[in-house]
């Protein structure tokens, strides 16, 4: 079983900078970090200090200006183009901040959408779907779009649509940052769950109380990672008590 | 991700904003349409002038003085000493069985224009008065639709009979039988002795506003004793034509004593050269109704691409979206160009069945003649307009990098 000799995240020497001469930004400098099957990571920072670069990187959403990235122990740099959409459709889930459904467009066919991509028939895409939504407790929304949900049943059904294909890694990037209270506890419950079972989770967040559910705290200061707490070990599964 | 697949998600993208997808179908309706509807009136026209030429007989000939009868002859600087004018003596000597075999008959004509005719007090002005014999109406493809013609003896007499088109009978004498009874034309009376049936006149002159009388009574009363108008000679068949053109410019050369074989002061045509003028003005109406239905189809094809490419900006976050989901470069172009193509598509056959329908009435006097080239042509060119300028904003999103898609607002 060689996928359990690597890390799912290797990272070393990070570096991302937008723009040229005087008015480079250098939002990277130097980030390394493993992060090992199971674990649950919370990353913080101010706004500004290159976590969401790093997360967009970590999705390949975005190519670094230097440095490795490692996936499941592949380099994902001599991917190609349609090996890295094939790589963001199998082995990772998506949430975005700002949820990111496709307008106009039922919950159901949005949760189907990254199983039609990966060619799956519509009546086993249909039914994975379906059970993705019920996980998140969405089941009865199912013929909604997104503009008849409110925002935390949006997040929710994003959540759905990024652990639909059962990804080995899901990232979120500030997922319960456009959330209230309730709707934050609905979105944290789903991911617990889907730590406890087995999957890794990385997500930016900038609320203690969320980065409390994890089991280790990455701090980031100017693009590089300044700080790296275990909270609890990897194969911990207790339920976490909000504080 | 098959085919089928990506046609759904196409077709789901167009119905998405349907009033903006039912705009750009209108407009490509209305440039297809255009094409076929105009294509197919000047089509329309250009039948019309060939069933002219086939109504006026292919076997007549035309004498008429001057060197051409559109060309324009400047008679006023040729000082001729002798007379060249057709005259009823020339027209007999083409009569001529030894010299001219292929001639069948000869008619000289001698008419007035806009004459008027009272019975009974109706009036009419009858726009073409005919003086000539009476093989005239078969060489014109006239027929009777009751009484009788004139006959050469009415010829030799100078009676004043008339043979009446239907527009004339019509207007003169409404619902009563025209036959036997008198007309006055130009303070003459004229005896009707027979009514024409109606000759299609799809030309540019009714050719039933006319009145056909023997030659002879027609120069007493109406016309002088001058030049004839024109001689119309019949050849025995289709394909002595030519044959029957060259003998009778034979005849008039030496009757006339025409030196100079270049510049002869008659013309001697054939009924399509006759109207071969009448055909490329209809061909340039053509060629200029085509031009106009391809500029509302370009404009059709134009808004096509306005509308993928305000469809494709509006829409880099979703292709983001599905690219950060793993859609691969290929399924995002594809999407985008069969919502091109269906829009053009569906609106390339609404125009067919706007453009087949509109086809079949009457427009401008002018019957539609359907052109099968033309349907193919503009759905053809609607398609290659939807797919070529709805690739180039496709693949631009397509390119992206997912990141770069998502940040566009």
């Amino acid at each position: 079983m060689s996928e359990h000799l690597h890390p799912v995240l290797d990272v070393r020497k990070l570096v991302k900078t937008y723009g040229q001469g005087e008015a480079t930004v250098h939002a990277l400098r130097g980030a390394s970090l493993t992060v090992e099957r199971g674990d649950y990571v919370a990353i913080m920072g101010s706004s500004g200090s290159g976590k969401s670069t790093l997360m967009n990187i970590l999705g390949c959403l975005d190519i670094p200006t230097s440095g490795r990235y490692l996936l499941d122990g592949v380099d994902v740099s001599r991917l190609s183009d349609n090996q890295l959409a094939l790589v963001r459709n199998r082995r990772i889930g998506f949430v975005f901040q700002s949820f990111n459904l496709i307008p106009r467009t039922s919950a159901l066919a949005n949760v189907e959408l990254p199983l039609a991509y990966a060619g799956l028939k519509a009546r086993e895409r249909r039914r994975r779907a379906r059970a993705a939504l019920d996980l998140v407790g969405l089941a009865q929304r199912a013929g909604h779009e997104p503009n008849q949900l409110s925002g935390g049943q949006q997040q929710r059904v994003a959540v759905a649509r990024a652990l639909v294909t059962a990804p080995a890694l899901v990232l979120a990037d500030e997922p319960t940052g456009n959330l209230d209270t309730q709707s934050t506890a609905d979105v944290l419950s789903v991911l617990d769950r889907l730590n406890r079972s087995g999957r890794t989770i990385v997500l930016i967040t900038h609320e203690p109380d969320v980065a409390a559910h994890t089991k280790r705290l990455i701090r980031l200061v100017d693009g590089a990672i300044v700080e790296d707490v275990r909270q609890r070990p990897i194969n911990d599964h207790e339920r976490a008590v909000l504080r | 991700m098959n085919t089928f697949e990506t046609i759904r998600f196409a077709i789901r993208g167009v119905s998405a904003n349907k009033l903006r997808s039912a705009l750009t179908v209108l407009g490509m309706m209305i440039g297809v349409a255009a094409v076929i509807i105009l294509v197919a009136v000047g089509n329309g026209s250009a039948k019309s002038v060939q069933s002219q030429i086939s109504a006026l007989g292919t076997t007549t000939l035309t004498v008429s003085s001057g060197s051409g009868l559109f060309g324009g002859t400047d008679t006023s600087s040729t000082t001729k000493t002798q007379d060249t004018s057709l005259t009823l003596d020339v027209a007999s000597a083409l009569e001529d069985p030894q010299s001219a075999p292929h001639v069948k008959s000869v008619s000289p004509v001698a008419s007035g224009s806009s004459q008027n005719a009272t019975y009974a007090g109706s009036s009419h002005s009858i726009s073409q008065f005919v003086g000539t014999f009476p093989s005239y109406l078969s060489a014109e493809s006239y027929s009777l639709a009751s009484g009788t013609g004139f006959t050469r003896q009415d010829v030799n007499q100078g009676r004043k009979v008339a043979v009446l088109g239907k527009t004339v009978a019509d207007d003169l004498f409404g619902s009563v039988n025209a036959v036997n009874k008198q007309i006055t034309v130009n303070g003459n009376l004229f005896t009707v002795v027979g009514v024409l049936k109606s000759k299609d006149s799809s030309g540019f002159m009714d050719q039933n506003d006319v009145a056909i009388a023997p030659i002879t009574a027609v120069q007493e009363s109406i016309t002088g004793y001058g030049a004839l108008s024109q001689i119309i000679v019949e050849a025995t068949d289709e394909n002595t034509v030519t044959d029957a053109q060259n003998e009778v410019t034979a005849i008039l050369n030496n009757k006339l004593k025409v030196s100079d074989p270049t510049d002869e002061p008659f013309s001697v045509r054939t009924a399509s050269q006759l109207l071969s003028t009448t055909q490329s003005t209809s061909d340039t109406f053509t060629v200029l109704l085509g031009a106009v239905a391809g500029i509302s189809l370009l404009v059709g094809g134009i808004g096509i691409t306005n509308i993928m490419l305000v469809s494709v900006t509006e829409r880099t976050r979703e292709i983001g979206i599905r690219k950060a989901l793993g859609a691969p470069k290929r399924v995002v172009l594809t999407q985008f160009l069969v919502e091109a193509t269906v829009l053009s598509l569906l609106g390339g056959l609404l125009g067919v069945v706007v453009g087949v329908v509109g086809s079949q009435f009457t427009i401008v006097g002018i019957r539609p003649v359907l052109a099968g080239y033309s349907i193919f042509l503009a759905v053809g060119v609607s398609l290659v307009i939807g797919l070529f300028f709805g690739s180039y904003p496709a693949s631009r999103a397509a390119s992206l990098r997912p990141i770069e898609a998502l940040r566009y607002e």
